[in-house]
């Protein structure tokens, strides 16, 4: 199942907004990905596993979430441009008119409704998501000392010494990506990844 | 001017955004809530809280604080700022992805990138944690806990746990505990 063919007639674009309105309407809490992998791979075979693989790891990388990046990914491979567009669109809508009409009835009733005590807790419950989410996503990322010191240099600068992010990423980002090019190859114009040896720099820190 | 200045922030954001949304929140609030200021901190949590409880890509709360800054143009602004830069870039980027497929740069940046994003999405709930829990007592920390111990050891759909979360400290509040 995973070698299916990528399918053969033109897919609707009015399917593909479709698709990913439902999409954007069901999925919460962030676990957006296991929701797509269902829908495209399993349910509709507009992907296989493998082109699904390659869009997250696109998706992860760029800048943007993996919702919309992915939505894009995809709707483009399915009908061009087109199809990226009523892709990232049906995945937005449904949750852009939620999270409107209730930002809008707070803004405008600041005074008469007093929602902070809920608000309270549902944004507690999300900080403990999100660290879930951290934790489940370092397992397979964080694998030697020198990820523990890329994560922990990274969250230091950006929580503790309060730096710009831009900063942050431009000093970080070099050295995390130099220290693990490919063998026999040298760095372009990353002078700060020479310093930390090739490969798995076990020991840095 | 103030609707160029919404977009531009926003932009900017868009494209700083490696490793998804929670990965900006600190920059997002810094520049919302420190530069501008447009909203408050408490403000910043509140309409960040209200985001979790629409379902699709979790920023869409940014619409809000669009909202909040300059009614709904201001609320278009931010959308547009925050979704078409890095949109485009996944577009670009989509179709130039299969040449790289053999390239050994591409799992060196992949490999390389990752733990960082680990490091910007752990500082994104700090952030969060900064501008809704403190100040609220034991409470928050305890529904947090709970989150967590919840999902190590259930599969339960996240939004129930978002939703049990604001009932409880709604109930604390009408007990007059909060």
């Amino acid at each position: 199942m995973s070698e299916a063919a990528p399918p053969a007639e033109r897919i609707g674009l009015a399917r593909i907004f479709k698709a990913f309105f439902v999409l954007g309407a069901t999925s919460f809490g962030g676990g957006v990905v296991a929701y797509l992998r269902e829908a495209l791979v399993v349910r509709e075979r507009w992907l296989d596993d493998r082109t699904f693989v390659e869009g997250l790891e696109l998706a992860q990388m760029l800048p943007g979430l993996n919702a919309t990046n992915m939505s894009v990914y995809v709707g483009e491979r399915l009908r061009g441009a087109p199809g990226a567009l009523v892709a990232c669109l049906g995945m937005m809508l449904p949750g852009t008119i939620v999270v409107m009409t209730l930002g809008v009835l707070l803004a405008e009733n600041a005074k008469a409704w007093d929602v902070s005590s809920v608000l309270l807790g549902v944004g507690s419950a999300a900080v403990g998501l999100l660290l879930q989410t951290t934790w489940r996503l370092a397992k397979p990322v964080i694998l030697d000392a020198f990820d523990v010191a890329i994560a922990a240099a990274t969250f230091a600068g950006v929580s503790l010494l309060r730096l710009p992010l831009p900063l942050v990423l431009l000093v970080i980002a070099p050295i995390a990506i130099g220290c693990r090019r490919p063998r026999g190859a040298t760095p372009t114009g990353a002078g700060a990844a020479t310093t930390a040896g090739d490969g798995d720099a076990g020991g840095h820190s | 001017m103030l609707l160029l200045h919404v977009l531009g922030v926003f932009s900017m954001l868009s494209l700083l955004a490696i490793g998804g949304g929670a990965a900006v929140l600190p920059e997002m609030k810094s520049w919302t809530v420190g530069a501008a200021p447009w909203i408050t901190d408490a403000q910043f949590g509140q309409i960040y809280s209200l985001g979790q409880l629409a379902p699709g890509p979790n920023m869409l709360m940014v619409a809000v604080i669009g909202y909040h800054v300059a009614s709904w143009a201001g609320a278009a602004m931010a959308l547009l700022g925050f979704f078409v830069p890095s949109g485009l870039l996944a577009f670009a980027a989509g179709q130039a992805w299969d040449r790289f497929a053999a390239n050994p740069w591409r799992e060196a940046v992949a490999r390389g990138l990752g733990p960082m994003t680990i490091g910007l999405i752990l500082a994104g709930a700090i952030s969060i944690e900064r501008a809704v829990m403190q100040g609220g007592g034991p409470l928050p920390y305890a529904i947090a806990a709970a989150v967590i111990a919840i999902l190590a050891t259930t599969r339960v759909n996240p939004f129930f746990l978002i939703a049990g979360g604001g009932l409880a400290t709604w109930l604390a509040r009408q007990a007059g505990i909060l």
